[in-house]
């Protein structure tokens, strides 16, 4: 195992696969009247949150109270970021006391990796701009075995705004491991650049068109599951689709287009990572749906990232050298 | 210990723990995984074969509560299966291959005291080698084994390894 988790391409399958198995001892954990454990005990972890987050946050501070770690929760506002002090200063203020992780939330892409050079501590990335959401893909790949089992060859179509979507990249990127079959849905202008050469190499196809996707039209195949990703309106200022109502047309999950994915599989599920925009990506029929996995997701969420805490930090402690990347040890003890 | 050895062994045990538990009543059997599980699994059946009622049986997996962690490369944590039933008030027999430092039944007892207030907490081991590091028996023993530190105690069992033998090596190997 890294020391780091900056992208879902740092776990190898096998990683995956033990941090799911973990996570599966740690949500029985949750259903418990004690639901504490000594794990973590004396490791002290801080969440920096740069940018809002209600679910990822508190699911690291509640994960890392459970494994009995301490956790310190920051954010830019009411920090020394807003007196105007560097990433790089603030990481090694923090690092300099001697804490175990650190949890980053940050508006920038890249800003976990860079980090990552500068610090001794263990970085965990809790979604870096436009690149990638790591712990997302785990819990939502946690979702997706707990009801499927295994995901080798099942089908998981992915819907939205691929261009602003960190979730979009560590789901693909952690389903493929996985060895899922993934198609990526998107507007044309919503499509990122490069991703021709992209799905080509990784293997996953993409459309402009979701009707024949969801029908499982000649080649595409049926359906497992949908991940329908949020319309992020704080980031739609560039006339990205002319209104929000020709958005939820083509490319929305309605009620008319649950209702054919019903009708051909009934045990399809349907996932969003949160927040929901009622209406816009998602009807509130199909957010609503007994096939509708989004509180699962949610409560899956505290217990993937114990174990990738547990992952991360239980193991034997010999400090990294300094200034080192992502440096996998442990293989060889 | 031969496959026979084994089965004789584990049958004695399963009489020991009616014995002092004067009938089955309230009995848990908790396997600690691995090879725990299944000798918990195969007492369960002994038990059942003489008093002719079924005893809960479950797996206690322990990895969260160990006290080694930091030394070694993480371990996965496996899930426990406690029966629906639960532990509180009831006799639990903790069911281990091998009884060493002591160390794994500390955790166990752990873990245990999270799920739930057991009447009593007993131990049931295949082998004990000696060399405890701490405060801790085992109430029932199916072989005691007196070993040099350097030796390693392995234990097969079928249901995982296929085979089923105890045997000592001089501590070279797995």
């Amino acid at each position: 195992m890294t020391r780091h988790l900056i992208s879902s391409a740092d776990l190898s399958r096998v990683e995956v696969e033990d941090i799911l198995e973990t996570a599966a001892s740690m949500h029985d954990l949750q259903r418990r009247e004690v639901k504490k454990v000594p794990t973590l005990r004396g490791r002290t972890i801080i969440n920096f949150f740069f940018e809002d987050s209600t679910r990822t946050r508190s699911s690291f501070e509640i994960a890392g109270k459970w494994m009995s770690a301490d956790t310190i929760n920051l954010s830019a506002k009411g920090s020394s970021t807003s007196k105007g002090e560097s990433l790089r200063d603030t990481a090694m203020t923090v690092d300099a006391m001697a804490v175990d992780a650190l949890v980053i939330r940050h508006n920038a892409s890249g800003a976990c990796h860079q980090v990552a050079q500068w610090v001794r501590c263990s970085v965990i990335n809790a979604g870096d701009g436009t690149h990638e959401h790591p712990t997302q893909a785990l819990l939502d790949a946690y979702t997706l075995r707990t009801r499927l089992g295994d995901l080798d060859g099942k089908h998981v179509v992915i819907v939205g705004d691929l261009t602003h979507s960190r979730v979009f990249r560590s789901n693909v990127i952690t389903l493929k491991t996985l060895g899922a079959r993934v198609t990526v849905v998107a507007p044309p202008t919503l499509m990122p650049s490069g991703i021709a050469a992209w799905s080509a190499a990784d293997g996953f196809a993409t459309s402009w068109h979701l009707d024949p996707v969801l029908d499982g039209d000649g080649e595409h195949g049926p359906v497992d599951a949908v991940m329908m990703l949020r319309v992020q309106r704080e980031r739609m200022s560039g006339g990205y689709f002319p209104t929000a109502r020709e958005y939820t047309v083509g490319y929305g999950l309605t009620r008319d287009r649950l209702d054919r994915l019903v009708a051909r599989n009934d045990d399809v599920l349907v996932l969003h990572p949160g927040p929901m925009n009622r209406g816009l990506e998602i009807a509130p029929e199909a957010a609503d749906a007994p096939q509708s996995v989004v509180l699962d997701q949610v409560s899956a969420g505290v217990a993937v990232r114990m174990a990738v805490l547990y992952h991360l930090l239980a193991g034997d402690d010999t400090p990294a050298p300094p200034l080192a990347a992502a440096t996998t040890d442990g293989a060889a003890r | 210990m031969s496959e026979g050895d084994i089965s004789r062994a584990l049958r004695r045990i399963g009489h020991e723990i009616l014995e002092r538990n004067k009938g089955s009543d309230g009995l848990v059997l908790l396997g600690i995984p691995s090879r725990g599980v299944p000798l918990a699994r195969r007492l369960a059946a002994c038990i059942e074969d003489v008093e002719g009622t079924q005893i809960p049986v479950g797996e206690l997996d322990i990895t969260l509560h160990r006290d080694d962690l930091r030394r070694h490369p993480v371990r996965t944590a496996h899930r426990s299966r406690i029966p629906a039933a639960g532990i509180d008030d009831q006799v639990v027999v903790l069911v281990d291959d091998v009884l060493y430092s002591g160390r794994t039944i500390r955790a166990a007892l752990d873990a245990l005291s999270e799920l739930g207030r057991p009447r009593a907490v007993r131990l049931a081991v295949l082998v004990d080698r000696g060399h405890r590091e701490l405060p801790i028996r085992a109430d029932h023993v199916g072989k005691n084994l007196p070993t040099s530190r350097d030796e390693r105690v392995h234990v097969r069992v079928a249901e995982l390894d296929g085979i089923d033998v105890v045997r000592i090596s001089g501590g070279e190997g797995r």
